[in-house]
């Protein structure tokens, strides 16, 4: 079993951090916009999207996968708009890995993002809206700078998550090397193949790059309160 | 149409107006903490210093935020230069960045995250003349930065600006955004009498090239008289009087103004006798009987309160003068007017360090009440 590092299949762990990056990416723009909209928004129906934010907090990651089997699969009319807009299914595709990573770690992203957005002081925005700026000017040049160090953690700590994903990923994903595994997956076959040193060594360089995206964050945080403090 | 109508509907009378013409209620529902507060404004600021005065909790802030747009009103209109600001029953409100409402908080608000020339561009970006080139924008930044001695300070970060600097550059900052209505809610609050100096006389001097009406929350009586043009007292949500400052000093409309103002004497008294030959009556008052000026729809017998200006009433140094009352002292402290005396019926006037050691030997005084400096509320 005697496996040297350059023997090693690195793909795995290339495409989980291509999906981080890229549902991080999504989950910055459109959690940013959901927080925005809960902070700072009065509108029906609010606590209920809410709670729907954070049920997949709550629900076992198979029945997560299973809802996004049943929203995005190839007879749903996402997965054909998704199907005709691409040419391709979405479901089995390392696309569908993003989906999946996007719905792992959202919800603690936006829920810390509209805590983060209601604690910046109103005054600024009111202050900002009687010189004469919009709310869109204001969000851009004051609610979102003010809130920046913050929101930079949690895109740190939604990154790190997206990269552990299990359950969704093999629900709509599945496992096809070289195509849809990715690390998580990867290290579940090492262990289940017996092939115990490929799993410790993508263990070590999994947690070894979680630790390298969310120590800044929480150095960021530690400094934004020193200096909020002083 | 609906803006038109209702336009021509509120400001019949006051068409010509310029300045704020506001008329709403707002209810705030009960929280944890507090009951539920009516606030029901009735407001004119025309040119010149508006001054909101009134205790704690009466809706000062509340009235202000409504002006801005903050806070909408449940009910009403609102109007700055016979413009429409807000108005429920045609369905208008401005958002806050239309109606140009510079708005000076406590602490000043100034953008923790920009410098000082950023906080300028920022609200000089913010005006709506959008064909102004860049370089006449920059150019009227460095003459902001200039006249407010802020040139050299432009680069610092508000957290680095001393308190004084603060407000130069809040004031600077507001001026730039050129604002049709400026609002300041307690300004100087917290600040030594120093900085409070300093802001009272840059806030005038500012007015100057500031051609706009001005509203002001204070409940510092001092600040109030200094500033203020016009008076606009409030209580427990309600506006009790609205005028310009001499007409509101020299008759408070009520027994509750003018307590609100705490300026006056104010006592019980019941009419003696009304001689509408010489103009004058005859008033009981604390056993007494002294001389007041006629009182026109009264009859003989009605009971009502007497009103005397603190600085009207003259102590005396001998028993001997008419039309004076003789006063138990209750205690007395030294205060930036003098010597501050506390006299039963719940009666407070100022005397000078000299008047008070000439009388300070009794324990009453003799207090001169000139009969033309009397009013008589209901």
């Amino acid at each position: 079993m005697g496996r040297t590092l350059e023997s090693i299949d690195w793909f795995p762990l290339f495409l989980s951090l291509k999906v981080a990056a890229l549902s991080t990416m999504f989950i910055l723009v459109i959690g940013t916009g959901l927080a925005y909209l809960l902070s700072h928004r009065e509108f029906r129906g609010k606590s209920l999207l809410d709670s729907a934010i954070t049920l997949p907090l709550v629900l076992p990651p198979t029945v997560l996968g299973y809802y996004l089997l049943v929203v995005v699969g190839r007879e749903t009319g996402l997965g054909r708009l998704y199907e005709w807009l691409f040419g391709t299914p979405l479901v089995f595709t390392w696309q569908a890995a993003v989906v999946a990573a996007i719905v792992h770690s959202a919800p603690i992203y936006i829920k810390g993002a509209r805590v983060l957005l209601e604690n910046v002081d109103y005054r600024y925005e009111w202050a900002a809206r009687s010189l004469g700026a919009s709310e869109w000017r204001t969000f851009w040049r004051i609610t979102l700078p003010l809130a920046r160090r913050g929101l930079s953690a949690l895109g740190s700590l939604s990154f790190a998550r997206a990269l552990g994903d299990f359950g969704i990923t093999i629900m709509v994903a599945g496992n096809f090397p070289g195509r849809t595994q990715t690390v998580s997956v990867a290290i579940y076959e090492a262990v289940e193949s017996g092939d115990g040193r490929l799993a410790r060594i993508l263990v070590l360089v999994v947690s070894a790059v979680a630790l390298a995206f969310l120590w800044p964050g929480s150095y960021l945080q530690r400094t934004s309160r020193m200096s909020s403090g002083s | 149409m609906a803006r038109q109508l209702s336009a021509a509907h509120f400001s019949n009378e006051q068409r010509l107006v310029t300045g704020v013409v506001a008329d709403f209620k707002k209810t705030l529902p009960a929280t944890r903490d507090s009951p539920p507060f009516d606030l029901d404004v009735h407001l004119t600021a025309p040119a010149g210093t508006t001054v909101l005065f009134g205790p704690s909790g009466s809706g000062k802030t509340l009235t202000l935020n409504c002006l801005a747009g903050f806070v909408r009103p449940d009910s009403g209109r609102i109007l700055l230069d016979n413009r429409i600001h807000f108005d429920a029953a045609g369905r208008v409100n401005l958002p806050p960045h239309l109606r140009r409402c510079g708005y000076i908080f406590q602490d000043h608000a100034l953008f923790p995250h920009m410098t000082v020339r950023q906080n300028l561009t920022f609200a000089a970006d913010g005006t709506f003349d959008r064909k102004e080139s860049a370089l006449g924008r920059r150019r009227r930044i460095a003459d902001m930065l200039d006249s407010f001695e802020l040139a050299g300070l432009a680069s610092q970060k508000p957290g680095q600006l001393s308190g004084g600097q603060r407000q130069r550059a809040a004031l600077a900052r507001v001026l730039l955004s050129e604002p049709r209505l400026l609002l300041l809610d307690e300004p100087t609050r917290g600040l030594d009498s120093r900085l409070r100096d300093s802001f009272y006389s840059l806030l005038q001097s500012t007015q100057g090239r500031l051609n706009a009406p001005v509203i002001l929350i204070t409940h510092d009586i001092n600040e109030c008289l200094r500033l203020a043009n016009n008076l606009c007292l409030l209580e427990a949500g309600r506006v009790l009087q609205n005028g310009p400052l001499h007409s509101v000093l020299q008759k408070p409309a009520t027994v509750e103004v003018a307590k609100s103002l705490g300026l006056y004497i104010l006592l019980p008294a019941e009419i003696r006798a009304l001689d509408p030959g010489r103009r004058t009556s005859r008033l009981r008052v604390l056993d007494t009987d002294i001389d007041g000026p006629y009182l026109p729809g009264h009859l003989l017998g009605d009971r009502c309160t007497l009103c005397v200006r603190q600085s009207a009433a003259v102590v005396l140094a001998s028993n001997s003068t008419e039309n004076a009352l003789t006063l138990r002292v209750l205690g007395s402290y030294q205060s930036s007017q003098g010597v501050r005396l506390e006299c039963e019926n719940d009666v407070r006037l100022a005397v000078t360090p000299q008047q008070w050691e000439q009388v300070r030997e009794n324990d009453r005084l003799r207090v001169y009440l000139p009969p033309d400096a009397i009013s008589f509320l209901s």
